[in-house]
């Protein structure tokens, strides 16, 4: 069965601004929660879900020795810092966005990955 | 020497509680060194419109009230010091501030040192066709805005501040430095590494890089936050480096917040790039090899930190004149309420065209309905929401006139507009961000230590 779940319920994050750029760790709780992310939660699909926003490109790092990931946004804050008109001028809530993004998983997959959580 | 060095963080911005650097060190009087950070991307243009009005001024005073509220400590015989980048643009001014509020207080009269030569403005307004003060992120040569640049500003590393601990120092000023060299330098200094022990190097940099934001590294700015204990009284935190250049991080005990293997991660990656490269002018990190681990309650672990040599470039923080901007905001209630509030921001901007007055950049959002990253989530119909207009141009007086015209709308608006009694918005100036680079030989820093009063 596919379960329609939140990036929320297997990881956390943290975003922040680097000039016009901005980049959102994402952390899992455990090894199966980080090798579905590693092939689900691709480059592309982060660079889609913002295109709103207009980032010029999208860089996933992969940091497993800490079940992480971290993703750049280039040019995603339209200026950054005093310049950009928008409300989030440093990408703090980018972290939060993207933990609401929907998520296709089987059954099986989301119980291994839950169980073990925490 | 002792094993352990004891560096804490009381200051992660210019704003952070001013009363937190004498919380610290009270609740913790074993630290040996707080840091104090005050200098965000473009704290620096604020600084120089300061300085503009007022040689004497251009640094954060709010360091001026921390020093004083230290005195009792340092009175009872704390042997407590201070590396700070309250200097700004203006680390001379600074430190005899702090020598006129320290003067005949204390029966050991404390050294105060100041680092500067960071401020490199005058060799960009010669050099505006360098190619290595392009842009970094846009590549743009400096040419185009050369005329109205406003600040150029080196980040230094740890190295000078060593200096100043070597010759005694109990407080060092700074103008810009790297923010993890706050911590990287007391380090290097106590446990005599040498510039190439890049693992003990990349080790304090990361400890550095993990208490410089303050309480965002003990539960501030949490996925949970709301699971966070005592939000009230969050505890700042500090670091416990060992000779390897290994750390625990941790908080004092009785304070809010919590430290652990998730707000440790969260603020690692926290305002990063590569992490395989991390770059900073005492060393290049990687984080790749980094082990965590909850020792204790609040307790956690880094260590296996991997370094290499930094870069032969210092990274150049730069900015300008950009024009003006203002915003303003009304609450919409009731019926259709998104609708009316970007109705209403339409009719503003209208308004500015029909009366010459088009800014060249503006924008409508509609708070409330995931305006914050506007288009990634689906609105949702809502009965209430703030219009949020903001406007920006060269000429001040456009957006004069923006801010005289948005208050008609509580009469001519629709109904259930609301929340305007915070009167006329105010137009600030913008500065533009202009991040560069320049060879190391072309920046040198100096070290000076103040003569007493």
């Amino acid at each position: 069965m596919i379960l329609n779940i939140k990036l929320k319920e297997i990881a956390y994050a943290r975003s922040g601004d680097k000039g016009s750029s901005a980049n959102i760790g994402v952390i899992t709780y455990n090894l199966s929660g980080y090798h579905f992310l590693e092939k689900f939660l691709t480059s592309e699909k982060v660079q889609a879900y913002f295109l709103p926003l207009k980032p010029a490109s999208t860089k996933r790092y992969s940091l497993p020795n800490l079940l992480a990931f971290n993703f750049v946004l280039k040019n995603v804050l339209d200026g950054g810092g005093s310049r950009s008109l928008r409300i989030d001028t440093q990408g703090k809530a980018l972290g939060q966005a993207l933990l609401e993004m929907n998520i296709e998983i089987t059954e099986e997959d989301y119980l291994q990955i839950v169980n073990t959580q925490k | 020497m002792s094993n352990t060095l004891r560096i804490g963080n009381a200051s992660a911005f210019w704003g952070d509680s001013p009363q937190a650097p004498y919380q610290l060190a009270k609740l913790q009087p074993n630290l040996d060194y707080i840091t104090l950070d005050y200098l965000a991307e473009v704290s620096m243009s604020i600084m120089a419109i300061q300085k503009e009005r007022d040689p004497d001024a251009g640094y954060a005073k709010d360091f001026i009230a921390v020093v004083k509220s230290l005195i009792p400590l340092w009175q009872q015989g704390s042997k407590l010091k201070i590396i700070t980048n309250a200097g700004g643009l203006n680390p001379q001014a600074c430190a005899e501030m702090c020598l006129k509020v320290l003067q005949g207080i204390l029966s050991r009269p404390l050294r105060i040192a100041i680092v500067w030569g960071d401020d490199i403005y005058p060799i960009l307004k010669q050099c505006p066709n360098d190619p290595l003060f392009r842009n970094l992120e846009s590549d743009a040569s400096l040419e185009l805005i050369s005329n109205q640049l406003v600040t150029a500003n080196v980040y230094f590393g740890a190295q000078p501040i060593v200096k100043a601990l070597q010759q005694g120092a109990d407080i060092v000023i700074t103008g810009r430095v790297a923010d993890p060299s706050l911590t990287v330098a007391p380090c290097v200094h106590h446990f005599g590494w040498s510039w190439d022990a890049y693992d003990q190097l990349a080790g304090a940099t990361i400890a550095g890089h993990l208490i410089e934001c303050g309480t965002q590294v003990t539960g501030g700015i949490s996925t949970h936050w709301l699971d966070i204990p005592n939000q009230v009284h969050l505890g700042f935190p500090y670091v416990e480096v060992s000779k390897d250049g290994s750390c625990v991080i941790t908080k004092p005990q009785n304070t809010g917040g919590r430290v652990t293997i998730e707000t440790v991660k969260e603020q690692l990656l926290y305002e990063i790039g590569d992490p395989n490269n991390y770059l900073s002018p005492d060393v290049t990190v990687s984080f790749l090899s980094l082990q965590l681990k909850q020792i204790d309650e609040n307790r956690v672990s880094l260590t296996h930190a991997k370094g290499k040599p930094p870069p032969k470039t210092y990274k150049v923080s730069a900015t300008y004149r950009d024009g003006f901007r203002t915003e303003g905001c009304l609450t919409i209630f009731g019926q259709d309420a998104p609708l009316k509030a970007k109705r209403c921001g339409e009719i503003l901007l209208q308004r500015m065209r029909d009366a010459g007055c088009e800014p060249e950049r503006s924008r409508i959002d509609c708070i409330g309905t995931g305006a914050v990253i506007p288009g990634v989530m689906k609105e949702e119909l809502m009965r209430e929401c703030v219009m949020r207009v903001a406007v920006a141009d060269r000429s001040m007086e456009k957006l004069e006139f923006f801010t005289r015209e948005i208050a008609s709308l509580v009469t001519s608006g629709p109904q259930g507009v609301t929340g305007y009694t915070s009167g006329r918005p105010h137009i600030r100036p913008v500065f533009g961000y202009w991040p560069c680079l320049i060879e190391t030989e072309r920046a040198k820093p100096n070290v000076t230590i103040m003569e007493p009063l």
